[in-house]
């Protein structure tokens, strides 16, 4: 038995080495053999044909997996503004074909298929992405096989990439305003509760540097891992610091569990007021309205925000996917992200990358938030800031306005007290 | 069908003319058919797909021949990848350089345990030996204390959670939930060009083969058949005079290096690695292909990773959001029907063609 395994042991040894040499062999023959292969599939983004009478984009969103339930409303607001837009007209004449790809939740599943949108679906540009890992997963896609991205959500800033252009808003447009609005309000301290992730982390570092420039005292400090349920010690903590108000970015069910832990503490919008940026229309539902009633947000957008654009919006949301459906910030951020990408298309008259970069910049359009407008050094856009308080109907209502829209500052360059924080 | 069925055999068979037939086979279509008819793009799937494989022979051995159900092989494979994305971050930034997110999120300063990975060299001997020296530490811990069966899966399991939530909370150091990403070279090449992709595939092609050619000469090797006795009687290997636990150990700690090559090599050829990747998820879902191709078996194992990867990215490129109940559905399916994966259909076929040759040892129906 032994001495054969030896002797098998070393044939396939000799086996193995003549393998790998003929593998190495076929490499270098395929490798000048591409160009006469798939040549459309190496050279990304030029393969894109407009020479039709469609042009094919790209929608991808979690649509299995934990995120599927935030991303999915994104997706049905893109193909809203996208049948809306093939309705009248399409872009450059040319009527969209949308290729859908499904994200799984997973940031290397997103970095696969942006690669496959782009290299064999050819698309024009590409709509979605949620959390931070998966941009941040896109990012080397889509700069590497220079195509566009239309990121869609509100984030924590820090980034700018000439492929990626962010639609939802970045810290100065939606955190800065939040503590602007509290400390015209007379709060002198703070408590911070988040989910342990980016964003809370990095907000919080933001909010900490704006609090020691504005006198405001950050009393405490919470972060809970996503998706946990047991805040019975954070809210103890919450109540025994007793600060003037809470700054929420806590994400997703853990909302469910901090606001219904907050209430039952006997703790409400009067005594201790609780900011969130992280629950919009389509969340509160999830919360339960007796919870929140009165609690404030920091968004962009509400469902109802009093504009023309707006009204016609959710009339053609509620339309196509049922009236008991909600229009929420992240929704509207994607359906504005299209009709961009089409001012874009239109004023550089051609879909080519550079081309649209070229002409982005004070592309605008009526967006039902209000006027949005591309900013063409950073590639984020300028927006309303809104900090809204929860009705009892589950809708938000604006409680206050930022002076017109603010441009976006995703560094914080703009902001003596945020110097050291990028 | 009959033909095809032959070759298969010829893959699953445990026999040395077979083995040899059947590496021979494999080398050819990862050297000469794939690189051929594989666009840029699906070739560096395949890719991904093989780095994944090598996590799933490890746990062919530790669990389909040593009985060791490890629901958190993410933790080695997440070693070997944040290990090998650490090198790369710091060698994007050049020398003393500090990688972009941490001037971003962190202190501006890299922290003493990164400082190893300047070396390239260091690096690939880390991914080694820190997955080794941990899988022998908790292994041994773990076996002379006789914890087995349900009770180490669990261990496992929680390992794996600890890991993902350790890695979380360090943002600093470990970039939180984006985890490490945005790559540009790869030891001095270029990521980008796909020349150096293709050659990324053919280095992760050819470790694959060599862990399966590992894999093969421990299983057939008195180590081998120790193993298996250990999993199926571990008290009677025990009264004969050997050390059980020792055993176990080296299977385990074969099975985490394993792994953590397979996240090395993963890094470059994906460009990103987050806790999302190494979590129990993850986890378990290298355990997902291993089931499904047949846990005991040489390439069981490997061909049902491939395929349930490969299976995967197809169903959700027609079905978006349809791949995971195809999923669960084999999963319920495999298990319920063919405890011994899709290879014991090919082991029972032949069983029956050639009923006058003795029987080939019963292995992989077994429960772990």
């Amino acid at each position: 038995m032994r001495p054969r395994t030896h002797a098998g042991t070393r044939s396939l040894g000799a086996l193995s080495i003549a393998a790998l040499a003929a593998g190495a062999l076929t490499a270098c023959g395929a490798q000048v053999d591409t160009a006469g292969g798939e040549p459309s599939e190496a050279t990304g983004a030029g393969c894109v044909d407009t020479s039709g009478d469609t042009v094919k984009i790209g929608f991808l969103n979690s649509l299995s997996g934990t995120m599927a339930i935030s991303e999915q409303t994104v997706h049905d607001s893109l193909q809203l503004a996208a049948s809306e837009i093939n309705a009248d007209g399409g872009v450059l004449g040319k009527e969209l074909e949308i290729v859908t790809e499904d994200g799984q939740s997973e940031p290397t599943v997103f970095a696969e298929k942006a690669t496959k949108l782009i290299t064999s679906d050819c698309v024009a540009a590409v709509f979605g992405g949620w959390t931070s890992a998966s941009r941040k997963a896109m990012l080397p896609v889509f700069e590497s096989q220079d195509s566009l991205l239309f990121y869609p959500v509100q984030y924590e800033g820090l980034e700018s990439s000439p492929n990626i252009f962010y639609t939802g808003a970045t810290t100065n447009q939606q955190i800065v305003p939040g503590l602007d609005y509290l400390a015209e309000q007379g709060v002198e301290s703070l408590f911070l509760v988040g989910s342990d992730y980016v964003f809370p982390r990095t907000a919080n570092k933001i909010i900490n540097a704006y609090a020691e420039a504005h006198g405001i005292e950050v009393l405490g400090e919470e972060y809970a891992p996503l998706g946990h349920t047991d805040f019975s010690t954070i809210v103890n903590k919450v109540r025994s610091a007793d600060a003037d108000a809470v700054f929420n970015t806590l994400n997703g069910d853990s909302n469910v569990a901090f606001f219904k832990e907050y209430s039952n503490a006997g703790l409400g919008p009067d005594d201790m007021p609780v900011l969130s940026v992280s629950i919009a229309e389509e969340e509160i539902g999830g919360i339960g309205v007796e919870n929140v009633e009165g609690q404030l947000t920091a968004w962009n957008y509400y469902q109802t925000v009093d504009t023309p654009e707006n009204a016609a919006f959710v009339e053609a949301f509620q339309a196509e996917y049922g009236a008991d459906r909600v229009t929420s910030d992240p929704m509207e951020a994607a359906y504005d992200s299209l009709y961009l990408w089409k001012g874009m298309v239109e004023k550089a008259e051609s879909f080519d990358v550079a081309d649209v970069q070229e002409a982005a910049d004070g592309v605008s359009f009526d967006a039902p938030e209000g006027t949005v407008t591309v900013n063409g050094d950073n590639h984020h856009i300028a927006k309303t800031a809104l900090i809204g308080r929860i009705g009892d109907d589950g809708l938000i209502y604006t409680e206050w306005s930022s002076d017109g829209p603010i441009e976006p500052d995703p560094f914080l360059e703009g902001y003596d007290w945020a110097e050291g924080l990028s | 069908m009959t033909g095809m069925t032959d070759r298969l055999h010829t893959l699953l068979a445990p026999g040395r003319t077979r083995a040899l037939a059947g590496f021979a086979l494999a080398a050819v279509l990862l050297f000469a058919v794939a690189p051929v008819l594989l666009s840029p793009f699906r070739l560096s799937l395949l890719a991904k797909f093989l780095c994944l494989a090598m996590v799933a022979v490890g746990i062919g051995l530790a669990w389909g021949r040593g009985g060791l159900l490890t629901l958190g092989q993410g933790v080695y494979f997440g070693l070997g990848a944040y290990l090998m994305a650490m090198h790369l971050k710091l060698a994007d930034a050049g020398p003393g350089g500090v990688p972009d997110f941490m001037s971003l999120y962190g202190t501006g300063e890299v922290p003493w345990w990164w400082e190893p990975m300047r070396s390239p060299a260091a690096t690939v001997l880390l991914i080694v030996l820190v997955p080794a020296a941990l899988a022998g530490l908790l292994g041994w811990a773990v076996f002379t204390r006789r914890v087995r069966g349900a009770y180490f899966a669990i261990l496992s399991q929680a390992l794996a959670a600890a890991f993902a939530i350790l890695l979380i909370g360090q943002q600093q150091t470990t970039g939180g939930t984006n985890g490490l990403n945005g790559f540009r070279a790869f030891f001095g090449y270029d990521l980008t060009d796909p020349v150096n992709q293709r050659m990324l595939y053919l280095i992760a092609a050819g470790v694959l083969l060599l862990m399966v050619l590992v894999a093969r000469q421990l299983m057939v090797s008195r180590f081998g058949e120790l193993l298996v006795a250990v999993r199926d009687a571990e008290d009677r290997v025990r009264f004969l005079g050997y050390n059980p636990a020792a055993v176990k150990t080296v299977a385990y700690v074969v099975a985490a290096v394993m792994a953590a090559v397979g996240g090395a090599l993963f890094v470059p050829i994906v460009g990103i690695i987050s806790p999302a990747d190494v979590g129990v998820v993850p986890s378990i879902g290298f355990l997902v292909g291993v089931a499904i191709g047949g846990r005991a078996t040489l390439l069981g194992p490997v061909l049902g990773s491939i395929a349930v990867s490969w299976a995967q990215t197809s169903i959700s490129e027609q079905f978006p959001s349809g791949w995971i109940y195809f999923q669960g559905a084999l999963f319920i399916v495999v298990i319920a029907f063919l405890p011994g994966g899709l290879a014991s259909l090919v082991r029972r076929r032949r069983r029956r063609d050639s009923a006058a040759s003795p029987p080939a040892p019963e292995l992989e129906e077994r429960p772990a």
